[in-house]
Formats: C-alpha cells, structure tokens, sequence
C-alpha cells in the first residue's frame, strides 16, 4: 500500500484547517477540505487587524488560500459534518445532507464559537443598543466606516469590559479565552486611532499579555493612547434616559466602587466550545476537557492526538489560540499526522 | 539588635505570620466556597450597602484570609442579604452563606 | 371483676400515655400565643368545630391527602387508624352489647375474648365477632404493605422512605407486632373454647391440631399485652405522638391559629403532628435533584424534636414550600424552618445606621419598586418603564438609582430584628411618597410588602399590575400566537397565592402551554434566596432540572415573573426564558386613545417583530 494514497479528511477551513490541509497536501497526501460555511478562512474573514502588529487579516488569508491553491485538490464548501464514526480503522464523515465520504485520517478544525453575551442580561447585550460585543466592534472596525453610537453619534466615552463569559463559572467556563486581553488592547487603540477625542476605559479582572510583544502594546495604549486600565470587574450596566449606559464596577486598587457613563460598551467576548464541535466529538467517541473542548490523548507529548485512533484535533477545537498560535499549531497536527501514518506504514510492513 | 525605629510600624503592617486565622479556617470550613474569590469586586460593584458606606464584601473576604479582623463584626453588620453580589459573582461564591457564616463565627467568639 | 396478671402491661401503657399526654397537653395550651385561647374560647362552640371533626375524619382517619397521592399507601393509612379506630369503637360497644353496663375495666374490651370464652354465641353477638375479625384482618392487610414499604417503597409510589432511628424503629417494631399478636393470641383461645369468628375460628382450629392452645395462649395474650403496653409508652418518646397530636392541631387550626412570627405552643403542636411519613422527601428538589437526603423536612423536624438540630441543616433549605403544599398534615414546614432559623439569629450589633434619610421628591400615583435583582435583568425593568408610558401611568421609579432591600432575605434567615429596620426604611419612603399603589417585580419584595409592611397602600406585583392594565384597556399587547409556557415562581406562587393573573395576562396573547408540574406543584428554579448553604453544585443541578423541565412542554418561549427565576433558567434553558412584563411591552400598542389602531396596518408590522 502507498503511504501517499492514504486519504485524510480535515474539518474546518478556518486558519487551522486551512494551514494543516496546505501543509499536508504539500507533503504529497490527498486531503478532502470539508468546510460548513460558502467561504474558507472561518472567522479569520471578519477579523479586521490582528494583534499585535495591527497586520491587516486579509493578508494571512490570502496566505492561506494561495497555499490551498496550490496543494489540495478537494475544497468542498457547504458541508455540513454532523459526526464521524470509525469502523475498521476507517473512518466515516456524516454530512448535514445526508452524505458521507470515508477517510483514513481525520482531522478536526472545527473552530470555536463566541460566547454569547445574551446569557448575561446584566450587561444588557441584545437589551440596551449601545452595548455591542468584540466582533461586532471588529465587524464596524472593518467596514470603515465611522464609528457611532446607536443614535448615529460620535461616542466619547467608550468603555472595553474583559472577560465576558470567561472565567466565569455561572456561564459555565472556567476557562481563561487568552485573546481577550490583548484583542482588548488592540481594538481600544484602533477605536482611539479612529477618534482621537474619545475617552477610552478598559475593566478588566487580571491582564494577561503572554505573547509576543503583548505587554509591549499593552504600555503603549497607557503611555501613547492614554486608555486607562481599571481593575474591577463590571456587575451591571443600566441605561440612562439619553440612551447612554451607566456602568458600574469597583476600583479594586483603590477599593472604592465607581459609577461611570458612556456612549459605546464593548463587551469583550469569550471564546467558548462550539455546539456543533461537541456533537461531532461525541459522535466519534472523543474525551472532552473539562471545560468542554476536545481533549489530546497527551497534552505534553502529542497535543494533536485523540483518544480515538486516526482522528487527530487542531487549533480552537482544542483550546482558545490566538491567529498565530493556530497555525503554529495546525503545522504541528500535520507533522503528527505524518508521523503517524509512517509508524502506521512500518507496522504494516513488519507484518 | 538595636531597634532605630524605622521597622513597619505594628499598626500599619499586615502581620500574617502572627495574626488569628480561627475566622477564616470556620468560615472555609463551613463554607467552602469562600475560599474562591478572585478579587474581581463584582460583589462590591453591585452591593446596596457599598453604595452608602464603606461596606465592602471583597475587601472583607480578603482581610479574612490575611487574618485582619478588626471591626469585622461592625463592617459585616451592615450587609442586607439581598444576595446581588451572589448572582454576579463570577466564581459561584455562595457569597450569603460567607456573610451568615462569618457572622456565625463572631457569634462564636461573643458567646466564649 | 375480670382480671389476669397479663393485663398490667397493657393498663401500665395506657396510664402512663394519658399522664404524659395531659401533661403535654397543658403545657402547650399554656405555651399559646397570647390572645390565641380566647381565639378557641370564642370558635369552640361554632360550625368550625364541626368542621374540624369532619377534617379528623378525612384526614386522620380516612387518609384522604395521602389516597390522593397514591392509592396503596392510602389504603396502607386507612387501614391502619381506621381500621384500629373502628376495632375500638367496636370492641367498646360489642362489650356495652354483652354486659349492658357502661361502665368496665379498660383493659376489658382490649382482652374481650379472652375473658368471654362463651361458645353459644347469640345472633348479635355472632355479628360483632365477624366484624371484628373484619376489622383485624383490615389492619393485618394495612401492615402488610407497611412491611413490603419498607423494603420496596416504589409499590407505594414513593421513591424513598424516611429512615428513621433506632426508637422510631423499636416504636415501629411493636406497633407491627400488635395486631398479629393479637391475631395469634384470639385465634389460640378460639382454638380450644370456640369463640372465634371466620377468621380466628379456622386459625385457631388448625393451630389446635398441633399446638397445646389451652396452655400456649395466656403466652401469646401476655404478648399482646405486651406489645401494647411497649407502644403506648413508646408514643409520647416516638413520631407516633403525632397520632393523638393531630387531631388537636386540626381542632385548633379550625380555630383559626396559626404559627407566626414566634415559635409557640401551636408550633410545638405542629412539629409533634409530623407522622414522618415521608411524602415530603420526594417533593424535595434538593433530594431528587441533588444529593441531599438529610435536610428535608421530615429530618429537620425529627431533630428538632430529638434536640439534634444543626444550624446548617437548618439553612439548607431553599423554602420553595413544595412539601408545605404536599404535606398531609396541613403543617407550615416553611414557616417552622424560618422560626428555626429565628432561633439560632446572632446576637451582633445592627449596623443599618448609613440608611439615607431623602424625603422622596415628586408624586405619583404608582411607585414601582423593582427590587434588587431586577437590576439584574434589565430587560424587566425597560420593559416596564415601556409599558408604564404606554398606559400613560404616572410613575415613580422608586429604585432606579439603587434600592435598599425589601428585608426579607434577612427574615428568611431568621434575623427577624435586622430585617425590621430595612422594612422600617422602606416602609417610611414608600409613605411618604403619597402612591396609593406599589408595583414591584420581585415576588420576594411583593410577599414582605403585602405581609410585613402593614402599609395602607395596593401592593401589587406587576402580573397583578399588568393584567388589571389589560382590563381596564389602558394596553393592549397584540396576539403574538407564540407558544408559552407559565413557571411559577415560588414566593408569587405557592408564597403568595398569585397563580391566575399571570396565566390572564399571556392568554391574552400568547397560547398557554399546561405542564403537569405547574401552580402549587411548580418547581422552585433554584435559585431561591431561601437557601444559605447549598452547594454551588447542587444549586446548579436544581436549575439546569427545572429548565429543562420546563423544555419539554415545547413551548417557544418559557415565561416567568421574577427576576431571579428568569437569571436561573436562562443559564441551563436552550428555548429563550422572558419575564412576562417583557412579553407584554413587546407585543404593546395603545388603544386607550386610538382603538383603531388595531386595524391599522402596521399593526401586522409588530407582531411580525414580537
């Protein structure tokens, strides 16, 4: 039997799928991209810059569609996984449709989704208009067009709330989204670059700036941007006759609590584990970590392996990853993957 | 060793390695949830009491676990129950029964 | 003089259980709130006595509440104390029959038929043997399904027994033995005398094939005796007080006392009337949904009577009143567990001295007060600031800024004393403001303004409020034909009575969807401010149970009127949870001016986005 003829399947053409079908298309592997929306790129799509460096997202997804182009042979958009079952060492992928196709190895991409901010009515998200959610900013953010109030006004106080729907255990994740912080940072300075007279204030409970010249933008939006940096967790926003929202947190260094007004809230949403992911994880028989996303047989030595034999786990599905980490990530579920079919090639061979 | 008197001044110090953690110990015990807190001062953020005086629940949950009880048994009094702080606290903290706990807790003390 | 040294036993038992019984008896009278004797001095000779002997027959005769909950454990109760009552009834007037004097020896009914071993039996007396043997086989049958109960307590429609302790189950233990004993004991004597009837004559017959009866049965009637004896003294140490305690608590319940803010002698009687039975441990939602089988009700007020009560089995309690609307016995459970509480409040200083003291400015003739937690869910209060402009109310937005809470809490924890100052405060704003009516959203602020604050203003919760709007058509929500269905919140509910208003209000533009657990029956959502010590765990089980309850009428919306219901559910419930004032302010239009309006096209516009 070729090595070469053993067909791998990939779920998600986000960046994770997108850069693990390339790399292993690339390494002479006929791969099947399955993705669920009419595009590819997921929701690298509708980011705007990224972090750090304010690098326009498009240039990342032009990246990896150039190297789609070139390596994979089978795109297909529009399909819908619903689950995927082994049977014989082969596995079957389950289309909404009613399709199915088999594989030798699947990987799954799958993504993540946003947390809902809706489930927390006390930030009034869906209730009050002035209150939008992180991809809604990013949505306006890319648009170009000027940012406003809900009125069609200027905003001049503009307030980020961390950790919406993360670390929280009433919305059920106990997790930390690690994006959060930094994407925080980064859209309150391209609101400040828009609006150089806006009042920018961020709440947060802890600053995580972990990666590469995080921390470094981090300081520059106190130092250059003037964007103050409040530690205190907002338990409720209310809503003045005027339209605008009255926020409420404590300053926890200075023990005191505050009441603030402003024009525009951005609720800073997590990244939580997507519904459809769970089903298809369930279906397949894979363990879950305890906060829901799909767990690696080893989380040190092959954080890409699931329990289940041939299926192998990539970027978000796995845990919150920022665009970087993600490719990172996707090229090293392709290394496994490789791995593993030559150890699977060598076995088949002794015998 | 002669003392020129520049130490941290008795008063001011948080002295935890001398201070009474029986409060903190029945309150964990009893309530183990107490023992979650995050400092994130949703709880403070919300409180009725907060507002019109220096009430502060995440304030006294962290002086606890330092062993700083002075006033406590003042400072708690002033809590309403109304349970706010319980439904925004972002860790689950069954934040009532800390308050019912630590003033159980006083309860014990006054009663010795 | 009919006498036999076995009878001491029994007599002993009877005489020390009516001692300990006056004695307590007195002692709780003495114990009655003031003003409550001269209450039952001026019921004693109305219709309410009548009525309280009828309610002695259904309930603790007849069993009827706990027929109604399943049928074989009914007829396991009935058989029981009807059956026992009707063999002394019967015994006594078989005996009156036979000597034609009233007055006997008490034990003489008990023991009839070993002191009467006449076999020519006359016509009537033919009648009361068959009767009796009747009634014991009644009570035989009753014990039976005790005994399989025990062991298997699904064939009674339970899913747990109450476990009792090694008293109880002595106390038990002799009362099971009673009626066999006495079943062996008649049958022996009819064996070798003939004086038995259908039962005990072919019992004792066969017995006497191989038995020597005419010396065995002075044993088996020194066992009855026995076992009689032993039960009677066991009553006043055992849950089996409740048998005599009953029938004055529904005596003096008919009198119209109650437990109120004070634990009373009323409250003794109460807490003596439990018959443990049980029925209040699958009612629980803290033993079916979590893992609690130590804090219901049944446990709380038997270690309370034991003196065993822990202060944290007394807060562990989330007061939804679901086994207060079960329990046979008509007690108060809810309102014992808050005296409990009530007990253990900590003597610390009160430090609600900040209170401000604003003298309200404006008037109005509504106040709305929406409580602490509709803060919270922002969606309540809009919408009724929407539906309060739409009905061209004149309104005071009494805590828009930040309130001050209602008291309760503090009262469900028992700190009855802080709670007054919070009701003191609120009480004076309110007052002060001139309102003739309050509208609030929370049903734990409705329940202490209707039952604490003593305010000659409306109370109304806005479920009462919004269905009397639409009434009087000062709005008219348009009919959205979505699907809902009523949760009821338990201080609205089951605390206060309001089943009916709400159900008005959405019929008026949604389809009513019934679920069997529903009114008196609803589930508490969990979130109840009632319990302090529940594990965050457990809370989360409750509620994630009750959404998902409420999922399965499919509805497309599940409605509630509270905010901490609506917090609650919304965390577990997939279908969207919305209160109903939300309902309503989005399906609004005034008609007050302008009836036409309906007809208008835009109309279709609206209930498209509703």
């Amino acid at each position: 039997m070729n090595t070469n003829r053993q067909h791998i399947i990939v779920i998600g053409a986000g960046p994770a799928g997108l850069e693990a079908a390339a790399t292993l298309g690339a390494a002479g592997y006929p791969v099947t991209l399955l993705e669920k929306e009419n595009h590819t790129g997921g929701k690298l799509k509708s980011l705007h810059q990224l972090f750090p460096g304010f690098r326009p997202a498009y240039e990342v997804q032009n990246y990896l569609d150039g190297r789609l182009e070139i390596n994979v042979a089978q795109v297909i958009t529009n399909a819908d996984v619903i689950s995927v079952t082994t049977e014989n060492g082969k596995h079957k992928v389950i289309l909404a449709d009613g399709q199915s196709m088999n594989g030798d190895i699947v990987l799954i991409a799958s993504g993540f989704q946003v947390f809902n901010a809706e489930k927390k009515e006390e930030y009034g998200y869906g209730i009050y208009e002035n209150v939008i959610t992180s991809p809604d900013l990013e949505a306006k953010l890319k648009s170009c067009d000027p940012l406003t109030s809900a009125n069609g006004t200027t905003p001049r106080k503009i307030a980020f709330i961390h950790c919406v729907g993360s670390r929280d255990q009433k919305a059920g994740n106990v997790h930390c989204s690690r994006v959060c912080c930094i994407t925080g940072v980064k859209q309150a300075i391209e609101v400040k670059m828009q609006l150089p007279g806006a009042e920018i204030f961020n709440f947060y409970m802890d600053l995580r700036m972990f990666g590469q010249n995080f921390e470094e933008l981090y300081i520059e939006a106190q130092q250059k941007w003037g964007i103050t940096f409040i530690r205190g967790r907002v338990s409720e926003i209310g809503e003045n006759m005027d339209g605008t929202l009255q926020l409420k947190a404590e300053d926890t260094l200075s023990g005191r609590p505050m009441k603030m007004n402003f024009d525009l809230v951005v609720l800073l949403v997590g990244i939580v584990p997507a519904r459809q992911t769970l089903a298809i994880g369930k279906s397949a028989g894979l363990a879950l970590t305890s906060g829901d996303f799909l767990a690696a047989s080893d989380a040190q030595l092959s954080p890409n392996k699931t329990t289940t034999d041939g299926i192998f786990i990539t970027g978000t599905c796995r845990e919150p990853l920022s665009i970087a980490e993600t490719l990172t990530d996707a090229r090293a579920a392709s290394v496994s993957i490789i791995q593993y079919l030559n150890e699977r090639q060598k076995k088949s061979e002794c015998i | 060793m002669k003392d020129w008197g520049y130490s941290i001044l008795k008063g001011r110090q948080i002295d935890i390695e001398n201070n009474d953690f029986s409060i903190s110990r029945f309150v964990a015990q009893h309530e183990p949830s107490f023992k979650w807190c995050i400092g994130c001062g949703s709880c403070t953020a919300t409180c009725s009491a907060a507002r019109l005086t220096g009430f502060n629940p995440r304030k006294i949950n962290l002086l606890i676990h330092r062993g700083e009880t002075t006033n406590l048994a003042e400072e708690i009094s002033k809590c309403m129950l109304c349970g706010k702080c319980q439904l925004v606290c972002p860790r689950g903290i069954n934040t009532r029964n800390v308050i019912q706990n630590i003033k159980r807790a006083l309860n014990n003390c006054h009663a010795l | 003089m009919h006498f036999n040294l076995f009878v001491l036993p029994f007599t002993a038992g009877m005489i020390i259980l009516s001692l300990l019984l006056t004695y307590r008896y007195i002692k709780w009278l003495i114990d009655l709130e003031s003003g409550d004797l001269k209450r039952i001095g001026s019921k004693i000779l109305s219709i309410k006595t009548l009525k309280a002997l009828r309610e002695i027959f259904m309930e603790s005769l007849i069993h009827r509440k706990v027929f109604r909950n399943n049928i074989l454990l009914g007829y396991m109760h009935m058989s029981l104390a009807f059956g026992w009552f009707l063999l002394i009834v019967f015994g006594k007037l078989e005996t009156l029959f036979y000597t034609g004097r009233q007055a006997n020896e008490i034990y003489y009914p008990v023991f009839f038929r070993f002191f009467e071993q006449n076999p020519h039996q006359t016509g009537m007396l033919i009648i009361f043997n068959a009767v009796m043997d009747f009634l014991l086989l009644m009570v035989l049958s009753g014990i039976v399904v005790a005994i399989l109960r025990r062991f298997r307590p699904g064939i009674a429609g339970m899913k747990k027994t109450t476990k009792h302790s090694l008293g109880d189950r002595m106390a038990l233990a002799a009362l099971w033995l009673i009626f066999p004993l006495r079943l062996l004991a008649e049958s022996a004597t009819a064996g070798y005398s003939g004086n038995g009837s259908f039962i005990t004559q072919p019992f004792g017959n066969f017995m006497h094939l191989f038995l020597p009866l005419q010396q065995l049965s002075i044993v088996f009637w020194w066992m009855y005796s026995l076992s009689l004896g032993a039960f009677m003294i066991s009553i006043p140490f055992s849950r089996y007080m409740h048998i005599p305690t009953e029938i004055l608590l529904i005596f003096l319940r008919n009198w119209d006392l109650k437990t109120n803010e004070n634990f009373t002698g009323f409250s003794e009687i109460e807490v003596q009337s439990c018959s443990r039975c049980g029925i209040c441990i699958d009612t629980c939602q803290m033993s079916s949904q979590g893992k609690n089988n130590t804090a219901q009700m049944v446990y709380f007020l038997r270690d309370y009577r034991y003196k065993q009560l822990q202060p944290d089995l007394t807060d562990n309690c989330l007061l939804c009143g679901r086994c207060t609307a079960a329990c046979p016995v008509g007690i108060d459970l809810t309102q014992q567990r808050i005296l409990q509480r009530k007990k253990n409040a900590f003597k610390l200083p009160q430090g609600f001295h900040y209170l401000p003291v604003n003298q309200p400015s404006g008037e109005a003739d509504v106040i709305y007060f929406a409580g602490c937690m509709s803060h919270l869910t922002p969606g309540i209060t809009l919408s009724m600031e929407k539906i309060f402009k739409a009905a061209k109310v004149n309104y005071l937005f009494m805590d828009r800024d930040g309130s001050v809470c209602c008291g309760r809490p503090l009262k469900l924890s028992g700190q009855h004393e802080a709670a007054k100052k919070l009701v003191e405060h609120n009480r004076q704003q309110i007052i002060l403001s001139g309102a003739k009516t309050i509208v609030t959203s929370c049903p734990i602020c409705y329940k202490s303004f209707r039952e604490d604050y003593h305010m000659n203003i409306r109370v109304l919760h806005h479920s009462e409020y919004l269905n009397e709007l639409i009434q009087k058509k000062k709005i008219a929500p348009l009919p959205s034909g979505k699907s809902v269905v009523f949760h009821d919140p338990c201080e609205l509910g089951r605390g206060s009575g309001i089943y009916e208003q709400p159900r008005e209000v959405l019929n008026h533009f949604a389809e009513l969807r019934p679920i069997y657990q529903e009114k008196e029956n609803a589930l508490c959502c969990g979130g109840s401010l009632g319990n302090l010590s529940i594990v965050p765990e457990e809370r989360c089980a409750i509620q994630k149970a009750t959404a998902k309850y409420l999922e399965t009428a499919h509805a497309e919306v599940i409605a509630t009127s509270c905010p901490l219901c609506k917090k609650s559910l919304a965390q577990y419930s997939d279908t969207p949870v919305k209160d109903i004032a939300e309902l309503v302010a989005a399906s609004l239009t005034v008609v007050a001016e302008n009836p036409k309006i309906l007809k208008h096209h835009k109309v279709q516009e609206m209930v498209e986005i509703v």
